[in-house]
């Protein structure tokens, strides 16, 4: 079913390009200059990191609803870590980045370990997980912010670019390039899909379903130590009451992207492109004006509609149909608006 | 000489079900061995337990003159044992290649390999041999399995079962999804795989099938070997009556009934 799902990406990828050239026509060189897609790139960094490793536990038919908290969690360990070290250089930081790795793997191995062996949902895990990291985090600052990040850590954000690219996005799209060669490319990402398409078969020729599925939700945990560090360099402080919805967004992204919630099939690139779109989608509204609140109805259809496409395909797939017939009409549609 | 395979006086309750009570079986090299029985007879529970899916309460196992005891389907592999389960235990998401390999990719060579990548070239080569081998149907190698008729579908499992055993195949009901067409090649494909010398055990309830393929037949009824006859000269309806002990209409859940 790559094919297909090439398919499904490539069609989220033409949505994107509408909206883009949506925006081009009403705001013209506004919305069409590099600072404008600096900005969009930089505001999706983050999420895009964390998208890599969701992507790969969606596949696997799991959900991860922890990354935000796990986030969160990642940096105050990092901020408290750093705190303690003292100074602004990039030993400092390097011990903060280090101990939100640690931090972030850890939750991740954890709610890795109880999906895989204590055999509870994944759905449940995390949402525990969700609660419990959240709520530790809030124990550790007593709920307040801390703000001592190092100068080496912020700077790298706002004046490092690496081949013109902004540092955060460039850290992102090393990531995201990774993923995507490990997903598509090794036998770790063909047991991945292996798993999310039929756990029992993975097992019967003789993968081991369960330190799998423990790698990939470490995996995604370490994706979200590595955001923290990011959200760290980007804000200058830890984003405790901020991270509320990151999981739900980044989760939205994957799935617009044409990565199955019932496992077995999707894309780092489809990922990429559904968290586009959502991002464009702020930038485009804030620039002609529209209230920002719009995007939220526009992602929330787009979602809808991916997973309405998503199913009727499986369901075609199903009757022996190699095109079903709700793809082809978008596709005939998108024609024409375009 | 010794058997390839054999077990003896297996028993395995689950709870008050006596599943398997004091059950035999043998198989030779290179032979059509098929095991035919009643709904809850016991045969796929034989399967499991000849091929470490399963433990067992008693009995023993021989195989190629040897007692063994067989605990993981892993090493059953390990010995030439491969097993195509009736769900055919497929990705449907994944092509035949990669189903094909799945488990057994093969790396590719240095440090890339190392790092996980695979010889995807080298892995579709050797699919394509091994379906060109079976003169198989399947010919879209890079569609997902998913998008596949039945009878392709079984035969996918059946060439990646035989292209990693080199002892004992196990056929677990492979022709009861298909139609005419397709239970010709799969009854067709058995016959090659046993000229290749590659035993193959059949579980079916088709008895004109098994009739077709089998070179000796053995009969389960209760969790327990009632018979073996040779193929040539049995009719149906010997098969029938050994199956359910003539009068004996009950299933296994009468425990008392042995």
């Amino acid at each position: 079913m790559r094919r297909l799902a090439g398919m499904q990406s490539v069609w989220i990828l033409g949505v994107l390009l509408v909206i883009v050239a949506a925006f081009s026509v009403a705001a013209g060189t506004k919305f069409l200059s590099t600072s404008n897609f600096s900005l969009i790139s930089q505001n999706i960094a983050v999420w895009a990191v964390l998208g890599v490793g969701m992507t790969f536990v969606i596949i696997t038919s799991g959900i991860d609803l922890s990354i935000g908290s796990v986030l969160v969690f990642s940096s105050v360990v990092a901020a408290k870590i750093m705190e303690a070290v003292g100074g602004d250089g990039w030993s400092t930081a390097f011990i903060g980045i280090l101990g939100a790795l640690v931090a972030g793997i850890a939750w991740g191995t954890l709610n890795g370990f109880l999906v895989a062996k204590a055999k509870i949902p994944p759905l449940i895990v995390t949402l525990g997980a969700l609660s419990v990291a959240l709520g530790l985090a809030q124990v550790i600052t007593s709920g307040i912010d801390i703000r001592s990040v190092p100068m080496a850590l912020t700077d790298f954000n706002t004046y490092i670019k690496i081949v013109g690219i902004p540092a955060l996005p460039f850290v992102a799209l090393v990531v995201v390039i990774a993923g995507g060669i490990v997903l598509h490319k090794t036998r770790f990402g063909r047991y991945t899909f292996a798993i999310g398409s039929n756990e029992l078969g993975a097992r019967r020729v003789g993968i081991n379903v369960d330190r799998h599925l423990i790698y990939v939700y470490a995996l995604s945990g370490a994706c979200a130590g590595l955001g923290a560090v990011l959200a760290l360099a980007q804000f200058g402080t830890t984003t405790i009451a901020g991270q509320s919805l990151t999981n739900l967004n980044v989760i939205a992204a994957v799935v617009i992207g044409g990565t199955s919630i019932f496992g077995g099939q999707g894309s780092i690139f489809g990922t990429v492109v559904g968290l586009f779109i959502p991002a464009v989608l702020q930038a485009g509204f804030v620039i002609i004006g529209v209230e920002a609140f719009w995007q939220g109805v526009a992602v929330g259809s787009v979602l809808v509609a991916a997973v309405y496409v998503d199913q009727s395909r499986r369901a075609a797939a199903q009757r022996g149909s190699s095109r079903p017939s709700i793809l082809s009409l978008v596709k005939v549609k998108q024609r024409t608006v375009s | 000489m010794a058997p390839l395979l054999e077990a003896r006086g297996l028993s395995r309750s689950f709870g008050h079900v006596r599943a398997l009570d004091n059950a035999s079986f043998d198989i030779e090299a290179g032979e059509v061995v098929a095991l035919i029985g009643d709904n809850g007879a016991g045969k796929s529970t034989m399967v499991k337990a000849l091929t470490g899916n399963l433990a067992v309460d008693a009995g023993e196992v021989w195989f190629r003159g040897d007692r063994v005891v067989i605990t993981s389907p892993h090493q059953a592999s390990g010995m030439g044992m491969e097993v195509v389960y009736q769900d055919l235990a497929l990705a449907p998401h994944l092509n035949p290649v990669q189903n094909m390999f799945l488990g057994r990719e093969i790396p590719r060579r240095g440090l890339l390999g190392f790092l996980g990548f695979m010889d995807e070239k080298l892995m579709r080569a050797r699919a394509e041999a091994g379906f060109a081998e079976l003169g198989g149907t399947v010919t879209a190698f890079s569609s997902p399995v998913g998008s596949m008729s039945g009878g392709q579908r079984q035969q996918i499992a059946i060439v990646r079962a035989i292209s990693w055993a080199d002892q004992i195949v196990f056929l677990d009901e492979p022709t009861a999804a298909l139609g005419v067409v397709q239970t010709k090649n799969v009854l067709d494909t058995i016959k090659r795989v046993r000229d290749k010398g590659i035993a193959v055990v059949l579980i079916s309830h088709s008895m004109p099938h098994v009739l077709e393929v089998a070179d000796r037949i053995q009969v389960m009824r209760l969790g327990t070997r009632v018979a073996t006859m040779p193929a040539r000269g049995t009719t149906v309806e010997q098969l029938v009556g050994a199956m359910t002990g003539a009068l004996d209409m009950k299933d296994v859940n009468g425990s008392g009934d042995t």
